[in-house]
């Protein structure tokens, strides 16, 4: 009896199985189909352009740049949105989420409008301090940490509303301030949280495309990360798009795997 | 977003028909490049008016894209061009029905926000690295014209920005983020009123032709060749130089 019991435990359900395995296989297949048309016989010479090196590495510091303003800025607004007493949380927290819905083109419109030269703050920070977003490499940075920051706040939010409120009560009672008890209760008890969120918010700022060429524009070793290298490239020189294409999905998969591995491997 | 269009495209195209009567129905899908967007839409709707019983689709964009979606086997019926050396990719594939005809002409024209701020005068102030100036990449045609007409100039510009599409540089130029930017006569004129334009010496070194085709995969081929003719007419014609364009 308990084995029979033990073996319909152990058998996988086909009605989960089959639809993962062709899930799997619909996120994989276009991956390989990059892999098979890269031309890999004229690989080094390609990635030994000089444009190559300078797209990955203005991705990768702007990806990181964004990120590090997405953390500065999104943990404390997800714990404002898990824990804070604000009225109209429920709208709010929809608000936040605005950038996933919007297409980036429109999201870059929209930084424009508010930011560009003739924007609603723009105007002034070119007025008054000579500064000008647009076109600039801080310019990438902005657009990226628009479209990435929602990805970041969602899941540390998530985590926020799991952990257990009453640690940090317990904390209060014992005389810490609500900062105190952020930083050294709540803080290490989504860590995991916030780790994904990171990651997530860094893989979507390594690949966004629409919100940067439209509020940053396409300048090389400026603004042409490597979608935007890409995108062009492909206009002119399909293997050589596939090339970047390649180079991107490694250093990407690279890094996304090297973290996993050391910040957030589950329970296996 | 093109992705879509293609999708979306692949779902409704490949149902034209000659009727019975000789007249042509059904769905005629046209890529044409993006500075065509405004002639032939009214084109299209005049060309449905003549033919009741067709719908005319569109599928507008940088015209080496289109191409390469037509290489990949997009199923469209007319493909027009804003640069005969992205039909001839076409062609040497195999994929028009007949052999491309120029229709059209199209030259550069400086395009500065309304009211001129920066005081733009002519190509020389392209090189002046105070300017904000946007260009279309050299990979897209009127980038590759825009280059001509710099080095015929013998200025080094100092662009600030290297666009995918010329639609995008004029947005650009309409939004004032840019003070300066080498776009079509025709864009330029489409945009009239937000935008003003300025003829420069050498812009005849800018000419680009616009060339269009049936397409051999054509669904609609009758379709194809009658909306072909429907552009070089003189309608066709008068709608083209109303916007901008010469004739060829």
């Amino acid at each position: 009896m308990t084995s029979t019991r033990r073996r319909a435990r152990g058998r996988l359900p086909v009605v989960l199985v089959l639809p993962a395995v062709i899930g799997l296989a619909f996120l994989l297949v276009p991956l390989v189909g990059l892999l098979v048309r890269a031309p890999w016989s004229t690989l080094p010479e390609r990635l030994a352009g000089e444009s190559v090196g300078q797209a990955l590495r203005l991705s990768l510091v702007c990806a990181s740049l964004a990120t590090v303003v997405c953390l500065v800025l999104g943990v404390p607004l997800a714990w404002l949105l898990a824990r804070g007493d604000v009225p109209g949380r429920g709208l709010l927290r929809a608000l936040v989420t605005v950038p996933l819905v919007l297409p980036p083109v429109v999201g870059g419109v929209a930084l424009l409008f508010v930011l560009g030269r003739r924007g609603l703050l723009g105007q002034h920070l070119d007025a008054w301090f000579g500064i000008s977003l647009p076109f600039t490499t801080a310019g990438v940075v902005l657009a990226e940490a628009f479209v990435a920051m929602p990805f970041l706040v969602i899941s540390v939010e998530g985590a926020l509303r799991a952990a257990d409120p009453r640690y940090e009560e317990a904390a209060a009672t014992l005389g810490a301030s609500r900062w105190l008890a952020f930083r050294r209760v709540t803080l290490p008890s989504i860590l995991p949280g916030v780790v994904a969120g990171t990651v997530l918010c860094w893989a979507r700022a390594l690949g966004e495309f629409g919100a940067t060429i439209t509020f940053a524009g396409n300048f090389p070793g400026e603004t042409t990360t490597m979608p935007l290298a890409v995108y062009l490239a492909l206009e002119s020189d399909p293997e050589s798009a596939i090339v970047l294409s390649v180079v991107l999905l490694l250093v990407s998969v690279g890094v996304l795997a090297a973290l996993r591995d050391r910040w957030i491997s589950g329970p296996s | 977003m093109r992705a879509l269009a293609l999708v979306a495209l692949l779902v409704l195209a490949g149902c034209g028909e000659r009727a019975p009567d000789g007249a042509v129905t059904g769905r005629i899908t046209v890529f044409a490049a993006a500075s065509l967007t405004g002639t032939f839409t009214r084109l299209g709707e005049d060309f449905e008016a003549a033919n009741p019983g067709v719908d005319v689709v569109f599928n507008f964009g940088g015209s080496s894209g289109l191409a390469r979606q037509i290489g990949q086997g997009a199923p469209a019926d007319v493909f027009a061009s804003a640069a005969p050396s992205t039909m001839a990719q076409v062609v040497d594939a195999g994929g028009t029905a007949a052999a491309p005809v120029t229709f059209a002409r199209n030259r550069l024209e400086i395009a500065v926000p309304r009211g001129n701020p920066a005081g733009i005068s002519g190509l020389a102030d392209f090189g002046d690295a105070d300017a904000k100036i946007a260009l279309c990449a050299e990979q897209v045609p009127c980038g590759a014209a825009a280059k001509r007409a710099f080095d015929a100039a013998g200025i080094t510009a100092r662009p600030d920005t290297l666009e995918q599409d010329v639609k995008a540089v004029l947005t650009k130029v309409r939004l004032g983020e840019v003070d300066a930017a080498l776009v079509y006569r025709t864009d330029v004129r489409s945009a009239a009123g937000e935008v003003e334009g300025i003829a420069f010496p050498g812009a005849d070194g800018t000419v680009n032709d616009y060339v269009i085709a049936p397409l051999a995969a054509a669904p609609d081929d009758a379709g194809a060749r009658a909306f072909v003719e429907h552009v070089r007419s003189d309608r066709g014609r008068a709608v083209l130089a109303e916007a901008g364009f010469d004739a060829p």
